[in-house]
């Protein structure tokens, strides 16, 4: 592949789908080999499961906020769940597992991992598809079962797995303690298939970002996005595996009768808790490694300017990349731990703030001077730093050990997670729909109520989660099916009554995002190839791009974020645009 | 988006609104050294973290105001980086980074460090989803609401049969995990998990079970009552001395022992009570009887002073001492007391405890209904609360 031998001088191709041989409806739509069609495939099911994700979400706000009031039309519940329409607390159990299971698993992780990866890699590298794109679709077909098995765990015996969504064993590894027999196991199943789908789409992106990047990408011409998407495959392509091993060990213990986390049978319920965040804590920078990415490319797009210390970027993420590997045991500081471990623990997970505050710095730094356009997507990227970082910090209280005594299992927890996951991950992740949108359907969603949509969620979302933060310090425990048992907390139900109005206002302006998200499909305003006059590959090829992606290999001259380059007249410049006699280097 | 920091500011207020009131389970007003430690170095990650946020939002904020686009700005200038600068927020987080982890490290040795002679130590069990406290050199055994003398080191030994549960008292300071800590190898001791703090102050903390342990783990709460050390002597002797109230009503009915028999229970060696009638209460009788003789109570509960010597449920000696009934969740009154003897289930879903109405399957075997009319529940009710 040497560089010579690739003609450089072409102009933008009207090509859509010219010279590929037709293909049918299902070998387009369904079971499509084109890393685009699968990205949107994972888009629309991890959507799907978003909403699921919510609606649960919805049904735990309403006991806690109404403990023993029938819901709003709980009548079409079975008695096995909600008699009368009043939430049994086996049932909110599940809700609680099963909320945490769908949203990380089959929402947030698909979303970011399978939509951006599969959209983004070929795209942004310059490759025709992916290294294998039999595998590909393999990884989504894989996903679609596991989701629906996990779906039907509701509707079994004994109803879906209420052992949380770290299943901790004992509680988790003999039915007899939760009254879930076949839910459980069902759980477990569908992420060891869900798994080998991550495995697959891990296998191919590191594959296809080695081997399939256009001639003069460089490693440090690439996109951030790429940076973070490969050294997220990295950590799937690791972590999975061992979760893999121990839910097949914890299902085991269910069925067999073996007695790994048995105590009992001489088992050690530990060992499932090292084993599960061993995976656990990896999974965390799986879920926003790719959201600095998305985070990185958007601010560096809305301020017109090269991102800010590029270089440190990458070692920051391949820094946290690799100190998430020794840091699980933050999560069991309650479990007895040596204080000596515990301590070593507690000094990686802090150094963790280096590159993450790095990071936030360069983010900021690449703003400075910017000349700041505030497209949507810039908006959520923004509010992504001003949230991720109370997310970081409220993570500093948890790692220091001896105050995590206080905070740990309580609701600051569930502040904290839900700021790392939904202020960071899903506001990057919206951030990153809105930006790609019209690149996966050719046309723009529509501004206005994009807008309205991201001021809803900002306000309605800080709302909704800070206030936990109090309850937490206030001792209320996570994990709790009816606050009003308790005196003190019966006084704080007020604050559980506010949060629960503001997660129904959060899910109301989530709507208008769906809906102008199908809607924009036929009647958003058409794209072009480049709406965010933006520097990176896919932005140079039609808006969807053609089956194939680029009519030729494309020749990159320089990195991902020349933006304001000076001698061009645009404020930027596509990185295959060829170098211009009058520009200055 | 100056809408940030302002938003900021009114979201602080709230949290330092929300930490200035009192609330019993409130973790930031310490009330025994360990806690103590703990909430200094609270205090000061408080402040860092509000520092950290308020240099992150302010510049963010400012900048987005600033640098927003305007007509005919100028392409801004390319700035790849700043070496200098770059260095300056490595090295600023890094030394932020140690000055929290020494005061840290401090306090983890002094929570942690090794038990002083003279503490007491008492053997926590949390069960599926209550908590059993045993005083190995009083040798009292009690539930759910621990006693403790002010200013004499504790040192709780933490165990469960069942999952894995945690020990909670914020006030107190401590939360360790409860792993189980059946069946091990031979020649090797269970793995306990040992808690070690002094109270320093007397009164009435709450707690609670901090690891999720199935349905009713949000209803497995506890009581700490601290009191001198002459209030936790005389309680100490009450207990050993606990006249279990009321001599039996009358000759036992030989038919009642065997329908216990029936029922799985082992008919319990007679023992006379040989304690002086402290109130004679009719109904206080009616209820002694039916608690020993009629029921299945027995089987599980503990009396101190009476032929109940069951290890399966809460130990109910000077039960009427208590203030609060299943694990913390409800107020001891006679009719909570009744409606819990009636159905448990209702307060607290899979609770080990048969109702009078319905039979139970569960980890601790299987148990028949009690079969109570509403008169002899209450009955009941009032001989345990003459329990003092
Ligand atoms: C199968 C064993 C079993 C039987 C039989 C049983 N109990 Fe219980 N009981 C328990 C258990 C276990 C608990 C603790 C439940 C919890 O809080 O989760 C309990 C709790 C209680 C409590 C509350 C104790 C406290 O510390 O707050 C009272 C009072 C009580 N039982 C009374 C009775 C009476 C009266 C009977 C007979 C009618 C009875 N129990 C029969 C097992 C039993
Ligand atoms: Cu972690
Ligand atoms: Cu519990």
């Amino acid at each position: 592949m040497s560089q010579t031998a690739i003609k450089t001088d072409w102009d933008f191709p009207a090509f859509a789908g010219e010279g590929h041989h037709e293909v049918g409806f299902i070998r387009t739509y369904i079971f499509s080999t084109d890393h685009k069609m699968i990205a949107k495939q994972f888009l629309a099911m991890s959507l799907i499961f978003l909403a699921l994700g919510g609606t649960l979400a919805l049904l735990m706000r309403w006991q806690l906020a109404f403990p023993g009031q029938p819901l709003p039309g709980g009548g079409i519940f079975p008695d096995t769940m909600a008699p009368g329409g009043i939430i049994l607390p086996e049932f909110y159990n599940s809700l609680v597992t099963m909320h945490g299971t769908f949203m990380i698993f089959f929402a947030i992780m698909p979303l970011l991992v399978g939509v951006f990866g599969n959209l983004l890699i070929p795209l942004q590298i310059g490759a025709g598809d992916m290294a294998f794109p039999k595998l590909n679709m393999l990884s989504f077909w894989l996903a679609v079962p596991a989701g629906f098995m996990m779906l039907a765990s509701f509707f079994v015996e004994g109803g879906a797995a209420g052992a949380g969504w770290t299943a901790y064993a004992p509680l988790s590894a003999d039915g007899e303690f939760t009254g879930v027999y076949l839910g459980q196991q069902l759980w477990l199943g569908s992420l060891f298939i869900l798994g080998f789908s991550s495995i697959a789409g891990a296998v191919n992106y590191i594959t296809t970002v080695i081997n399939m990047r256009a001639p003069g990408m460089t490693w440090f011409r690439l996109p951030l996005t790429i940076w973070a998407l490969f050294v997220t495959a990295i950590l799937v392509l690791l972590a999975i595996p061992i979760l893999a091993g121990a839910l097949i060990m914890l299902l085991t213990d269910q069925t067999l009768g073996t007695a790994f986390f048995l105590p009992a049978e001489g088992g050690e319920p530990l060992l499932w808790q090292h084993l599960f965040w061993f995976f656990g804590h990896p999974e965390v920078y799986i879920l926003i490694l790719p959201a600095f990415g998305i985070v990185s490319e958007i601010l560096a797009n809305g301020a017109r300017k090269p991102i800010f210390g590029y270089f440190a970027m990458v070692l920051a993420i391949i820094a946290i990349a690799f100190l998430g590997w020794i840091v699980w045991g933050h999560h069991m500081f309650m479990s007895g731990m040596n204080p000596l471990l515990g301590t070593t623990f507690m000094f990686t997970t802090m150094v963790i703030a280096v590159p993450s505050a790095i990071k936030v710095f360069n983010w900021l730094g690449t703003l400075w001077k910017g000349n700041i356009h505030f497209t949507v997507p810039f908006l959520h990227a923004a509010a992504f730093v001003s949230l991720f970082i109370i997310g970081g910090l409220s993570g500093i209280f948890m790692a220091s050990t001896p105050v995590d005594i206080h905070i740990h299992d309580t609701y600051f927890i569930v502040a904290h997670l839900h700021y790392v996951l939904f202020g960071g991950s899903l506001f990057a992740i919206f951030a990153g729909i809105t930006y790609w949108y019209p690149k996966m359907f050719g046309r723009l969603m529509n501004t206005t109520w994009n807008r309205i949509h991201f001021v809803g969620s900002f306000i309605f979302y800080n709302l909704a989660f800070f206030p936990m933060h109090g309850l937490g310090l206030e001792g209320m425990m996570r994990r709790l099916y009816d606050p009003t048992q308790y005196g003190w907390l019966a006084e704080l139900q007020p604050w559980n009554v506010f949060i629960t109005y503001a997660v129904f206002a959060l899910i109301a302006f989530q709507v208008i995002f769906f809906l102008n998200f199908i809607i924009s499909m036929w009647r958003g305003e058409d794209a072009g190839p480049n709406p965010w006059r933006a520097n990176s590959l896919e932005w140079s090829i039609p808006s969807p791009p053609p089956h194939g992606n680029f009519e030729r290999i494309p020749v990159v001259h320089r990195g991902a974020y020349e933006y304001s380059a000076p001698g061009w007249d645009e404020d930027f410049v596509l990185q295959n645009e060829p170098p211009s006699e009058e520009a200055v280097q | 988006m100056s809408l940030l920091a302002r938003g900021g500011a009114v979201l602080l207020l709230l949290l330092l609104a929300a930490c200035g009131t009192e609330y019993p389970q409130n973790s930031l007003s310490p009330h025994s050294d360990f806690a103590e430690t703990i909430h200094q170095l609270y205090v000061s990650i408080f402040w860092w973290t509000m520092f950290i946020l308020a240099v992150v939002w302010i510049i963010l904020a400012w900048v987005l105001v600033k640098f927003r686009a305007r007509e005919g700005d100028e392409k801004p200038r390319q700035i790849r980086g700043h070496l200098g600068l770059e260095i300056g927020w490595t090295v600023g987080p890094a030394l932020i980074v140690i000055a929290i982890a020494i005061p840290t490290i401090q306090a983890v040795f002094a929570t942690q460090r090794p038990v002083s002679e003279d503490a007491m130590t008492i053997e926590v069990t949390g069960h599926r989803f209550w908590w059993e406290f045993h005083y190995p050199e009083q040798g009292i055994t009690t539930a759910n609401e621990l006693v403790l003398p002010v200013d004499r080191p504790v040192n709780l030994r933490l165990g469960s049969p069942d999952v894995i549960h945690s020990f909670w008292v914020p006030k107190l300071g401590g939360k360790r995990d409860v792993n189980p800590t059946v069946a091990v190898r031979e020649g090797e001791d269970p793995k306990y998990n040992w808690l070690f703090f002094t109270p320093q102050e007397t009164g009435y903390f709450y707690g609670q079970c901090a690891e999720f342990c199935g349905e009713s783990h949000a209803f497995m709460s506890m009581r700490v009552l601290v009191e001198t050390e002459e209030d936790f002597q005389a309680w100490a002797d009450r207990w050993r001395e606990s006249p279990g109230a009321l001599p039996p009503a009358g000759p036992e009915d030989p038919e009642d022992e065997t329908e216990l028999e029936m029922a799985g229970v082992p008919a319990q060696a007679d023992e006379p009570d040989q304690l002086e009638i402290g109130d004679d209460d009719p109904l206080v009788a009616m209820g002694r009887d039916i608690f020993l003789n009629q029921a299945t109570c027995l089987a599980c509960h503990a009396i101190e002073g009476t032929s109940a010597q069951g290890d399966r449920g809460p130990n109910l000696t000077l039960f009427g001492e208590r203030t609060t009934l299943a694990s913390g969740i409800l107020e001891n009154n006679p009719e909570n007391l009744a409606a819990w003897i009636k159905d448990p289930w209702a307060f607290k879903p899979a609770a080990a405890m048969p109702g009078v109405d319905y039979d139970m399957q569960g980890t601790a075997g299987y148990w028949p209904a009690t079969a109570l009319s509403d008169e002899q529940v209450r009955a009941v009710a009032a001989y345990l609360l003459s329990l003092k």
